[in-house]
């Protein structure tokens, strides 16, 4: 793709990451639970890697789970947390926006009879804490709410969710997909409880991801097998995806400000002009948001238009996120924030990545004004 | 080159319309219409199943253009699936392929095409466009593939979209002739079976579709024949003009269903002879041929898509447009359309009140 703006779908593997990777395919291929030399150097790379992860993210290395991405590290930790807290009470809260793989795991879950509460959000996208407060019951076990916002890239209190679910006892998880490489992250100062993560979204590999659990919270697993992962994933660990999702996480906070400071750059120069045409609208929180991320209003034309009239141009922009796509429907993000009925087919995200430049950036504007008719 | 936009619903037709195209040398982009989500998961037959659209999106991986999946179930649902729901409310027979191809694939689609600068639109249906010195006007025709024929459930298309419209498979004389240019290309869906009628109603069964997706349910009514009670229907949705089977009733002669009594729900039934009629008016028509009808015209007119064609004439009254068959004709249904031809040409149809 000769101009890729939809990074916060997936990203571009980093060569860096690639080469790292390469030799643990066909040089240190050992099972990681192999009892000689060759798999020892798989358990040990698994090891180091989840050392770094820990640090990065400021918390400890037997906290951390790998799993196949962040679908599962989702369904894991909340299916996980309420099953083995059931004595305390089948009561969930989550956000409105979520993204499907927290409200679908929170439907699997009101289907075998736990109690979610969806809390709404403002035209921003931001939870009321107070509502928060209020739905919060003695049965009420997990609150789960998304660091940051897939759509919309809305940022949200994390570390006010987390202060008044502990104050009420109550395990706080949150789906941290989007923000991760993207914005500085401390699990401990912000008291986060579960935490899911996904590598393709910060140029590592795709189907590799983890899972941040406080050590005391209790969680059963969702695959049974062998003893992997401490007996709370089995299966036989993604040596090399485990390598360069570590490797990638390492490299994008080795220079995180550089780095975001570049994309917002090219993010708000983008904004700057497309914002002066008649028929544009930004959406969301504009002060408050990951600098990756802007979804934009074009009204009268509809999204499928933008989506395929710009990769008739070689351009990658998306309507909704990928998860939503094929099936189209209006996403359930912008309706919580109340955009307009008609405005809601209308709607693309165009999401920036290192990659990008301000030349890719001015041909973007380009074909969107081609595209768009303004 | 010249861009054109391909509806591919994943079977052997469009796909091959797409290949030649391809071959003709157009820039070729392709694009599945997502019209209708079964509720029963175990149906995975209709065109608009997940792996129709998958089959799609290989064949123009395979022809390297790009292929794009679009969600128009909402506009299927207000213009078509309403329009069928209603018709069968009102004791009428509609044609869903009719109200399809008039507002989403020569409506949305066509818009579609546009709103993205593609010059044409193209479908795999047997039919014709050309343009006509003698008529100095882009003309529909029938296919050389007589037997296929489509021409029927195209006389809706708008007048000023038919010079930007692509039949690829209108010239092909039969349908093996397209499922070898499959073969030779490869393509796994070479034998796959001919799509069925109701696209929505993969089983079939209208009936059932109707008590599930509409208010309408059984309900017992008389069956009347000669101004006299012969027996029960339960239902009226349930039957159709000119039919003789189901009607559960024994007479020293066949009955047939010759009409419906809406307001007492009560089904008429008759013997052979009175379903022949010799004229009937036509609604919300669509005249491709001529601008308008200012004289009455000879015509050959077909009153169902696997009806045959016979001799009339047509001409304008009170805002309809009345059809007097040469001779009586039986099979004419309200809410079934009736297209008019010179030769093989479509002078335009409308629907039977």
């Amino acid at each position: 793709m000769k101009y890729y703006f939809d990074n916060s779908a997936t990203t571009r593997l980093d060569d860096e990451v690639l080469n790292e990777m390469l030799p643990y395919y066909t040089e240190y291929y050992g099972n990681a639970s192999s009892i000689y030399k060759l798999g020892q150097k798989s358990k040990n790379k698994i090891e180091s890697v989840r050392n770094k992860i820990a640090e990065i993210l400021n918390t400890k290395s037997n906290e951390i789970y790998f799993t196949s991405g962040g679908s599962e590290s989702n369904n894991l930790a909340i299916k996980g947390i309420m099953h083995a807290n059931i004595f305390k009470g089948k009561h969930l809260i989550t956000s409105s926006i979520e993204h499907p793989s927290v409200l679908n795991t929170c439907k699997s879950l009101e289907e075998e009879g736990f109690e979610v509460t969806y809390l709404a959000v403002d035209e921003k996208g931001i939870i009321n804490l107070e509502s928060l407060k209020k739905s919060i019951r003695k049965d009420t076990i997990l609150v789960s709410v998304m660091l940051a916002n897939n759509e919309i890239g809305t940022i949200e209190p994390i570390k006010e969710i987390s202060n008044i679910c502990h104050q009420n006892g109550v395990i706080f998880h949150t789906d941290a997909v989007q923000a991760i490489g993207n914005i500085k992250l401390d699990i401990k100062e912000l008291g986060i409880d579960s935490l899911s993560l996904s590598s393709h979204k910060f140029y590592g590999p795709k189907g590799i991801g983890a899972l941040y659990v406080r050590s005391g919270i209790k969680f059963k697993p969702l695959i049974d097998g062998g003893h992997q992962e401490r007996e709370m994933r089995a299966g036989t660990e993604n040596v090399p995806s485990i390598v360069g999702m570590g490797k990638a996480l390492e490299l994008v906070y080795s220079n995180l400000d550089d780095k975001n400071k570049y994309i917002k750059g090219l993010r708000d120069y983008f904004e700057e002009n497309i914002k002066k045409l008649p028929n544009v609208i930004i959406n969301g929180d504009l002060n408050n948001r990951l600098s990756s991320i802007s979804n934009i209003t074009i009204k009268g034309v509809d999204s499928n238009t933008l989506v395929i009239g710009l990769d008739m141009r070689d351009v990658a922009i998306s309507n909704g996120s990928a998860c939503q796509s094929g099936s189209a429907l209006p996403s359930h993000v912008l309706k919580a924030i109340g955009i307009r009925e008609d405005y809601l087919k209308s709607t693309v995200r165009i999401s920036f990545g290192k990659y990008n430049t301000k030349e890719e950036v001015d041909y973007l504007i380009k074909s969107l004004k081609e595209v768009g008719k303004c | 080159m010249k861009k054109v936009l391909i509806g591919m619903s994943g079977g052997v037709d469009s796909s091959v319309g797409a290949i030649i195209l391809k071959e003709q040398g157009y820039d070729v982009y392709g694009v599945t219409m997502k019209l209708w989500e079964s509720d029963d998961e175990n149906v995975e037959s209709g065109c608009c199943s997940y792996s129709a659209s998958m089959d799609a999106k290989r064949v123009c991986d395979f022809l390297d253009i790009p292929h794009y999946t679009i969600d128009f179930k909402e506009q299927f649902k207000t213009c078509v699936i309403k329009n069928f729901i209603d018709e069968y409310s009102n004791s009428r027979t509609p044609n869903p392929c009719i109200e399809c191809n008039k507002h989403l694939k020569f409506g949305s689609m066509y818009n579609l095409a546009k709103s993205l600068g593609i010059d044409y639109i193209a479908t795999g249906h047997y039919a014709k466009v050309e343009y006509s010195d003698k008529y100095k006007r882009y003309v529909l025709k029938k296919s050389d593939n007589i037997s296929k024929d489509q021409s029927y459930v195209l006389y809706n298309i708008p007048l000023n979209l038919l010079e930007y419209i692509i039949f690829p498979l209108g010239s092909f004389n039969s349908k093996d002739e397209i499922r070898n240019i499959a073969k030779e290309n490869n393509l796994t869906i070479a034998s796959k079976p001919d799509s069925q009628d109701i696209c929505f109603i993969p089983d079939g069964d209208y009936k059932k579709f109707l008590e599930k997706n509409s208010e309408l349910k059984e309900k017992i009514g008389n069956v009347i024949f000669n101004d006299e009670v012969i027996g029960k229907h339960n239902g009226l949705y349930k039957y159709t003009i000119g039919q003789r089977r189901g009607l559960g009733i024994s007479h020293e002669k066949p009955l047939y269903v010759v009409g419906f009594n809406n307001d007492n729900n009560e089904l008429i039934v008759g013997e052979e002879k009175d379903l022949y009629i010799k004229n009937f008016k036509v609604k919300n028509y669509n005249l491709l041929l001529v601008d308008s009808l200012n004289k009455p015209m000879k015509v050959n007119v077909k009153t169902r898509y696997k009806s045959i064609e016979h001799p009339a004439t047509i001409y304008m009254e009170d805002g309809f447009i009345k059809v007097e068959f040469d001779e009586k004709q039986k099979g004419v249904t309200s809410g079934q359309s009736a297209v008019f031809y010179i030769d093989d040409i479509v002078l335009g149809g409308g629907i039977i009140v």
